[in-house]
């Protein structure tokens, strides 16, 4: 009876509580979901938290996100610890390794500009390697100094442990000072070095980590000979440089898969992560760092993924890993605020205090040592001002405590103790540090940078990258610039042609001039351009900006064409509404449904379809330039039938007026336009004649020499404008 | 400015580039344009041709006639690398300034092929054109496209708002200091060269 109505008691229950007196209608099981109800529970709050810390405008310049979370994590676990509730089993080593910590890695690496990085990889390798020993190494060594002193009562921790220590508290976890280095928008340098830093920091760490958990697992860990400490050293570069080796494979081959996806987009992102992790697991499996090798498979892949996937899977990717990697912060930092207010601290005013302190003062003498070395070799050195702001972001975070909290209680039994020291000192430095950051680096007027994403900027820097280049050839001297080109054309040769569907390898100006337009041409569509009548001056275009461009480009477009600039009556401001009215509807129509459809698709705009802005930007008076854009085979059989049609007016009209001299020739104008005027209605409707006449202009510019013609026609309006017809006129 | 790069360049430096310039030069006193197709590896570069003649252009040369030079010597060899050597720290205010405008006016003359000034559409386009030779895959309307959108976006920094009637004729050069104004060409436009050891060299 009973055992029939509940199914679900099925596995793990006693007996007797199968066995119920009655039946009931409405029953409450509240332990089969206690562990997954409550990670959403507290997932959900972190996330309405962030909410309202974005909402209230003030908060986020005072302080970092991460301040917020740790704050709920606190509060959580206040709520835990007063409800003396029994906390599930979320955070252990596996759980941590396996599941919390990948997808914050993996957002991290994939996130990453590769173009600074790779500038600048030379100091920022030197600098967290050699940053995160030397930190590491100087804290743990401090430290067991000061446990040496009896009255301290730290005796029992020896050098191993404190070892251990030192390279845990050096984890660095900047995100808090990277945040608050975008929005001051810093220069890019001093951005590089912290985000690189953050990146191989983790790594590096947890290498360490590792290899001192292995020494004192060792069977007689009290005698550790020289032989163990090299084969630790060599261990250390054994698996950071295996993991990254790992990890570019693995990029390579998905990459390569990502090249077979057209028609099953819907797995793209599936693809990405999956191989992602699997490098993350088999690294793992062989003890090679898995951060590494993650790290490394996300830069590695991105490029060329990026070119593969559609525009939806790309979207899809980018979102995904970032939700990923909250949720894992957020229960991370929940199980700290747990921890905060649990029962699980020993406080030892000596280490505690003299740990902060350590941390401070090596992060310090590792920055002004290191960076006084790596100075001499670089061109541009950074200053005191950037090193000290360097040393004063240098914030614990995440990463330290788990690595704290997973230590075994058995190996090490002041466990508690490092628990306690480590939140002490992530809590100042997020809280104290993070917060005044912000005013410091503007007190100190750090130099900024200025990060506008124009075309006229990536075509300098374009050809910068070339004449320097170029200049390194003539002058017989390999530098970064060499290689850099030399890597890109390795790449462009034979990596593209392996790794990227269809062979079309895309230049970094005209995926940023897409890019552009693509906006644009949203922003155009979704402010409704139906609407806006052309009847007065210009579009009546919602938002200021696009109609600042927009004008520019008319203004532009309608001087460097001078051509269809004939009398008033053409003037765009007195045109008939209607044929420019409805040509407008029909061709903006036309450019939103092919523009619908191509999203729809997935596929980003295909370059070789006429880009629609210009279309659409075009649409009033400047057919012409419109036409210019568009695919000329369409409108050529129209222009064709019109030329014809063209030429013989203007043929009749040269009869009439003899070009000798300027006088004449501005008196042909007149006569010209009047007869223009008169011939007006007969005419084809504008655009086509104006498309018309931009095509001779076009051939011309093409046969003769270009930059005098078209020079000409931009600075004198009228003398130019009958010369040219003139010219025309003689051609035919 | 010459002697002031000299005076910043060691001799041994100075040594290399002038065994460089002998190299290319096939031992003659001066370098004609003809010299710089023995550069193998310049052969790849989109901008060859304009990079060439920047080298012979008498604007760069600080010669007072304009035009192109048939052919240079090694001071003029000189004058020209210095328009790359990056900036020292002790450098002031008047200095960089200084500094920065030549590099910059370098870069202009890269673009204004034909000397008069201002970088009309048909410049701007040939330069996008070229540095987008390389892909055979770009359509010349893509590169066309491109250099028109670059020009509205530098007329409406450089112009603002236009009346109906006004005329955007080219970039000029303070219109160029303009649109540059955010960048730092200093530490973009420098070899490395000219402050360190050589690393290897290409023959």
């Amino acid at each position: 009876m009973s055992s029939d109505t509940t199914p679900r008691y099925e596995p793990g229950e006693a007996e007797d509580s199968l066995r119920d007196e009655r039946l009931h209608v409405f029953k409450v099981n509240y332990y089969y979901v206690q562990i997954p109800c409550e990670v959403t529970l507290w997932i959900l709050l972190a996330s309405l938290a962030k909410i309202g810390f974005h909402l209230y405008h003030r908060l986020p310049r005072l302080m970092p996100e991460s301040c917020l979370q740790i704050a709920v994590g606190v509060l959580v676990g206040a709520i835990i610890f007063g409800t003396d509730h029994k906390t599930p089993p979320v955070m252990n080593t596996n759980i941590y390794f396996l599941y919390l910590l990948p997808p914050i890695v993996l957002k991290e690496g994939y996130f990453m500009p590769t173009r600074p990085f790779f500038e600048n990889i030379g100091s920022i390798l030197w600098w967290s390697v050699l940053g995160a020993l030397l930190n590491a190494f100087g804290i743990g060594l401090s430290l067991y100094a000061i446990c040496q002193i009896e009255a301290f009562g730290l005796t029992d921790v020896d050098l191993l442990q404190n070892l251990l220590f030192g390279s845990m508290i050096s984890a660095v976890d900047p995100v808090a000072a990277l945040a608050v280095f975008e929005e001051a928008s810093v220069n890019e340098q001093l951005y590089m070095m912290i985000f690189g830093e953050s990146l191989l920091n983790d790594g590096i760490t947890v290498v360490l980590y590792n290899i001192f958990i292995a020494f004192s697992q060792m069977h007689r860990y009290e005698e550790i000979e020289s032989v163990d400490v090299l084969a630790g050293f060599a261990r250390f570069f054994v698996v950071g440089l295996g993991g990254i080796l790992f990890g570019i494979v693995f990029g390579f081959v998905s990459a390569f898969m990502t090249r077979f996806t057209q028609n099953i987009s819907s797995i793209e992102p599936l693809l990405v992560f999956m191989f992602s992790y699997l490098s993350y697991l088999s690294a793992e499996t062989l003890y090679i760092s898995g951060i590494l090798a993650m790290t490394a498979c996300a830069v590695t892949m991105k490029k060329y993924v990026e070119e593969n996937v559609s525009q939806n899977s790309y979207t899809t990717i980018k979102y995904f890993m970032k939700m990923l990697s909250s949720v894992s912060e957020t229960l991370i930092f929940v199980f700290m605020g747990v921890s905060t207010v649990g029962k699980n601290h020993e406080w030892n005013w000596a280490f505690v205090s003299f740990t902060l302190l350590f941390c401070l003062v090596w992060r310090a003498i590792s920055v002004f040592a290191l960076f006084y070395i790596s100075n001499k070799f670089r061109t541009y050195p950074f200053t005191a001002k950037d090193q000290l702001i360097i040393s004063y972001s240098g914030l614990r975070g995440a990463s330290s405590f788990s690595l704290a909290f997973l230590l075994h209680a058995s190996l090490f039994p002041r466990k508690k103790m490092f628990i306690t020291a480590t939140l002490v000192v992530i809590y100042f430095t997020v809280f104290i540090q993070g917060i005044t950051i912000g005013p410091l680096v503007k007190y100190l007027d750090v130099k900024k940078t200025n990060k506008k994403e124009s075309i006229n900027e990536e075509v300098h820097m374009r050809l910068m990258d070339h004449l320097k280049a170029g200049i390194e050839d003539i002058c017989g001297h390999w530098g970064h610039y060499q290689l850099r080109d030399k890597f890109k054309k390795f790449d462009n040769k034979y990596l593209k042609k392996i790794l990227i569907r269809k062979n079309e390898p895309k230049s970094s100006i005209v995926s940023l001039y897409k890019k552009l337009e693509i906006r644009q041409a949203i922003e155009m569509a979704e402010s409704g351009m139906i609407s806006s009548a052309a009847s007065t001056a210009s579009f009546q275009v919602h938002r200021l900006s696009p109609e600042e461009v927009e004008s520019m480009r008319d203004m532009l477009a309608h001087n460097l064409y001078q051509v269809r600039q004939r009398a008033p009556s053409y003037n765009r401001y007195t045109l008939g509404t209607e044929t420019s009215e409805k040509q407008a509807k029909e061709i903006l129509i036309r450019r939103q449904n092919s523009l619908r459809q191509s999203l729809r698709k997935g596929h980003s705009l295909p370059w070789g379809r006429p880009v629609p802005v210009c279309k659409l930007l075009f649409v009033d008076s400047d057919h012409v330039v419109s036409a210019m854009f568009s695919s000329q085979r369409r409108l050529r059989s129209l222009e064709s039938k019109q030329q014809h049609k063209e030429i013989i007016p203007m043929a009749q009209l040269n009869r009439r007026a003899e070009p000798s001299d300027f006088t004449a020739q501005t008196g042909s104008s007149s006569k010209l336009d009047r007869s223009a005027t008169i011939r007006r209605p007969a005419l084809m409707p504008k655009p086509q004649f104006g498309t018309a006449v931009m095509r001779r202009y076009e051939s011309d510019e093409e046969e003769e020499a270009a930059a005098a013609a078209s020079r000409q026609s931009v600075k004198r309006a009228t003398e130019k404008r009958d010369v040219h017809f003139h010219k025309a006129q003689r051609r035919k | 400015f010459l002697s002031l790069f000299l005076l910043l360049v060691t001799s041994e430096q100075i040594e290399h580039l002038h065994r460089r310039f002998k190299q290319l030069s096939g031992d003659q006193p001066t370098i004609r344009k003809e010299h710089f197709d023995n550069i193998p590896d310049l052969e790849f570069n989109p901008i060859r041709s304009k990079i060439v003649h920047a080298f012979f252009d008498k604007r760069n040369l600080r010669q007072e006639s304009d035009g192109l030079a048939d052919e240079i010597n090694f001071e003029d060899f000189l004058t020209i690398m210095s328009y790359f050597r990056p900036i020292e720290m002790n450098m002031d205010e008047e200095q960089l300034d200084h500094f920065r405008k030549e590099k910059l006016k370098f870069l202009f003359h890269m673009y204004d092929s034909d000397h008069d000034g201002k970088i009309t559409l048909q410049e701007y386009r040939n330069v996008v054109e070229e540095l987008l030779s390389g892909n055979p895959h770009l359509e010349k309307e893509s590169a066309r496209s491109i250099a028109d959108g670059a020009m509205m976006e530098a007329a409406s920094i450089c112009v603002g708002q236009m009346e109906p009637d006004q005329v955007y004729e080219g970039i000029t050069f303070e219109d160029f200091l303009k649109i540059w104004q955010g960048i730092d060409i200093e530490t973009k436009m420098h070899v490395r060269f000219l402050n360190m050891e050589t690393i290897a060299q290409c023959h």
